[in-house]
């Protein structure tokens, strides 16, 4: 496994990020954290891109892992980082394996409008909640590690760091397997996969829980990075929306690139609303339309072509 | 097994979709090692029947058993790893793919049971399994082109390369030679039956040219209207007059029909 | 007795706007297969226009019927150049292209339509009451109900009436049934297809634009105005099922009955609600209630 140039690449970026967050200012390790943060979410999309699948909503899954990290602080007193972590990925994960018996079985528009209704269904119970909220959201303490409680933010972008190399490195892993490869083959054409002797359904719904479990460890990530939790920016539509725009922003190419996109998406962010604040959703639109037009491998693509190989993962 | 106890035994087999029959009372007793071949008109139930013995379609009623095994209730891929695969009408394979990858593909699948699907699909043993079947079936020129780019004729042998890597007892070819120009058909024909003969399968295959049915078959099954109106062998099956009127379509006050 | 006209009446009303901008997403839905976004922006464009050419000609001094036409054209105009521009120079490049990344692209349009309202029409709200004025109120059942929500309900009547007839009696409906049932098959039959695209698309902006058009008076219209009616109006056309009319009535019906129901007496879930009735249409009936037939593959 660690032959695999791509692994040797992003450990070797999880070393350079881990020694250069050190010394960078706080506010580039704060985009840095929600920039990785996000990142795994969409790498959690990648993998159902891959196979033909656009979810609208799993801004669903991100809320679980937020929200789990967010209620096990107020209701249980949870700080530890590992914990909430584990919690988060935990549900999301388990309801992400209960919602796959049923969206496993839709494809195209249909997968995606059901995923945005599932999500909604959620947000609308959220909103109305006031044990879970409602639209304020709650505020999440600090976490500690292990029973250390750090002064600044270092040691969660070191975790963020670490979770999101070993994640991508889980997911080239699959990616490699037959299992993941089976994704193309899937995309191509189904009914062949079936009479291979294969459960197309079983393979889509494996694909679906990788990728609520890896959404819901980027919303307790965010969680902690933001300090907070709220319906609207993280389990509204406009929250999946946003995820499938970095997602389609950053390339299906590897798995490095949801890392890279990701960055990129938090960079434009801070700078489009300084400059043009009144632009942000032209930009965002247009910018859509680019990468769908003319850049339909995103910006991984570009990265392909600045280094001259075209990488194959 | 006993030579002459039969591998696969349809029995009673019923299927309508709405008005339309497309089985009824369908009997049929298979032997290991025969080459048998299905005739009939189009609409006839050729397909159908493929597809219920598949599990692609689920019969009204009647049973299905495979060495002892009831097939009826069995989805495709159960059917295919119980022993039993099939070609197809128009060919479906995965035209994004190289040929190469095609056959991986297939054997991957073939060969890794459960947790093995977590294994690296490039692996040498695959690998090495795939040239094979790719010489056998004399595709190997093809071997890194896109399907997308290849000819009706490869494809066809590419999908019934792919269905034999599970290595299956009894194969079901749904028009083998359909689309495939009338210069290829021999040769196709030769290429697969001669591989399959090799390994002893079973095979069942539909056909519209009877030429090709009296060169490679042993018996010959012909269908129409759902029903099996005759079940013998080649030269038996040509002169029945149930089977020149409604399959081959000499009437005397007709127009050249089927095929 | 009250409550229950009232929400009925508003039921009724709601259905109707909620009809009319979904019988053009569904009709495009059904015919290009592709759920179009950038339908908020036609309904959100047709009331923006309208609001504003109606406060221009009250200032002028011209009668406030005048304001009916002014809606009429709105829709008519907005749908024909944001229709045309949106078809010929986005989604005909994208034909060939994965279904779900066709409605990405129309969600890009959206964006990008969204904020050229603000640069166009500014954050300010408008507010054109002028038609509803005109029309005032009447009483039913010992309620009070303003004429014009009432007319909403005439106007979309007409509208489905005229898509019925539409689709179900003229060579024209025969033409778009066969493309909603098998667009090869259709060029092969000599039918120019792309200029049935062209004309479904602008058709449907046109209907999206009404609706936005018609509601302007009654409302402030403001940035983000339509966001709230289109994610209704995909559950509309989901529940209906591509391409289906008959679907989106009754789609329209149950969606706006269900929504003026919730608001009155259980606040709370009226969001939650719609998407919970989506997700299960979708689990029963995946397709949709009158999906389109489906071709056997094997």
């Amino acid at each position: 496994m660690l032959k695999d140039r791509t692994v040797q690449v992003v450990f070797a970026g999880m070393l350079a990020s881990i020694v250069l967050g050190y010394f960078i200012p706080d506010w580039v390790m704060n985009q840095l954290m929600f920039g990785f943060s996000r990142a795994l979410a969409v790498l959690g999309l990648m993998v159902l891109w891959r196979t033909g699948l656009v979810s609208f909503g799993h801004a669903f899954y991100y809320g679980l892992g937020a929200y789990a990290v967010a209620l096990l602080d107020i209701y249980l007193g949870v700080s530890d980082a590992f914990v909430r972590l584990a919690a988060a990925v935990v549900v999301a994960g388990g309801v992400g394996w209960l919602a796959g018996f049923i969206l496993r079985n839709y494809r195209d528009i249909f997968f995606a409008m059901l995923s945005l209704a599932l999500s909604m269904v959620l947000y609308g119970i959220l909103v109305k909640t006031e044990a879970l909220g409602s639209t304020d959201g709650f505020a999440v303490s600090v976490p500690t590690f292990f029973g250390y409680k750090p002064e600044g933010k270092y040691a969660l972008f070191v975790l963020i760091c670490v979770v999101g190399a070993f994640s991508a490195a889980g997911v080239q892993f699959y990616l490699n397997s037959t299992l993941g490869k089976l994704t193309t083959a899937i995309r191509d054409n189904e009914v062949r996969v079936e009479y291979l002797g294969y459960s197309v359904a079983q393979a889509i719904h494996v694909k679906y829980v990788i990728s609520t479990c890896l959404t819901g460890a980027a919303g307790a990530m965010t969680a902690m990075a933001l300090g907070q939790v709220d319906p609207d920016s993280m389990v509204n539509w406009t929250a999946s929306g946003e995820l499938v725009f970095v997602t389609i922003l950053s390339g299906p190419g590897s798995v490095i690139a949801p890392f890279i996109g990701s960055t990129v998406f938090e960079l434009l962010r801070t700078y489009a609303f300084e400059l043009v604040p009144h632009a942000w959703q032209l930009i965002v639109g247009g910018t859509l339309l680019t990468i769908i037009l003319f850049l339909p491998g995103g910006v991984w693509s570009l990265v392909e072509r600045f280094m001259g190989t075209g990488k194959k993962t | 097994m006993n030579a002459t106890h039969p591998i696969l035994t349809v029995k009673g087999l019923e299927k309508s979709f709405g008005a339309v029959t497309a089985a009824s009372d369908v009997n049929l007793d298979v032997v290991p090692g025969e080459i048998i071949g299905i005739i009939g008109a189009n609409g006839a139930g050729k397909t159908t029947f493929v597809n219920m013995v598949t599990g692609y379609l689920q019969p009204d009623a009647g049973s299905i058993q495979f060495e002892g095994r009831e097939l009826v209730g069995f989805a495709p891929r159960d059917v295919t790893q119980a022993g039993i695969s099939r070609s197809f009408q128009v060919s479906q394979v995965f035209s994004t793919l190289s040929v190469y990858e095609n056959v991986l593909t297939a054997l991957a699948i073939a060969r890794s049971p459960g947790l093995d699907m977590l294994k690296p699909m490039l692996r040498p043993d695959l690998e090495a399994r795939c040239d094979e079947v790719l010489a056998r079936y004399q595709i190997t020129d093809y071997r890194d082109h896109t399907v997308s780019t290849l000819s009706q004729g490869v494809r066809k042998l590419l999908d019934i390369a792919m269905a034999v890597v599970s290595e299956p007892r009894i194969l079901l070819l749904d028009e083998p030679t359909s689309g495939v120009s009338v210069e290829e058909k021999f040769d196709l024909m030769d290429i697969v039956i001669g591989a399959l003969r090799e390994d002893n399968v079973t095979v069942l295959f539909i056909e519209h040219d009877m030429e090709i049915v009296e060169r490679y078959v042993s018996r010959v099954v012909a269908f129409y209207q759902g029903k099996i109106i005759c079940d013998e062998t080649p030269a038996q099956a040509l002169a029945d007059p149930a089977v020149q009127e409604y399959v081959i379509g000499i009437r005397a006050d007709a127009q050249a029909e089927g095929g | 007795m009250d409550a229950l006209i009232t929400i009925v009446l508003d039921g009724l009303q709601y259905s109707s706007y909620l009809f009319i901008v979904s019988a053009g997403l569904t009709i495009t839905f059904g015919v290009m297969k592709i759920l179009n976004v950038c339908h908020s922006s036609f309904f959100a464009w047709g009331a923006y226009t309208a609001a504003f050419f109606i406060g221009q000609f009250s200032e002028m001094g011209w009668p406030d019927a005048f304001g009916f036409v002014i809606i009429g054209l709105s829709a008519i105009v907005v749908g024909l150049v944001l229709g045309l521009l949106v078809e010929r120079g986005l989604l005909r490049y994208m034909y060939e292209r994965d279904e779900v990344l066709i409605v990405l692209a129309t969600f890009g349009a959206f964006l990008v339509l969204e904020d050229v309202i603000l640069l166009v029409f500014g954050v300010n709200p408008y507010f054109a009451y002028q038609p509803m004025a005109l029309l005032d109120s009447v009483e039913i059942g010992g309620i009070t109900r303003d004429v014009y929500g009432l007319s909403l309900i005439l106007v979309s009547s007409i509208v489905a009436v005229v898509c019925w007839y539409g689709l179900n009696r003229t060579k024209w409906g025969d033409i778009l049934k066969a493309v909603i049932n098998d667009r090869e098959m259709s060029v092969a039959m000599g039918i120019n297809v792309t200029m049935v695209y062209i004309v479904t698309f602008v058709g449907g902006a046109m209907l999206g634009a009404l609706g936005g058009a018609y509601i302007a008076p009654t409302v402030s219209v403001t940035p983000g105005f339509g966001i709230d009616v289109i994610v209704l109006s995909f559950a509309v056309v989901v529940i209906g099922g591509m391409g289906s009319i008959p679907g989106a009535l009754i789609g329209s019906v149950l969606i706006g009955l269900l929504r003026a129901f919730t608001v009155h007496e259980f606040p709370q879930i009226e969001l939650f609600v719609v998407f919970a009735v989506m997700a299960i249409v979708l689990v029963f009936r995946p397709e949709g209630l009158f999906a389109p037939p489906k071709q056997r593959k094997i």
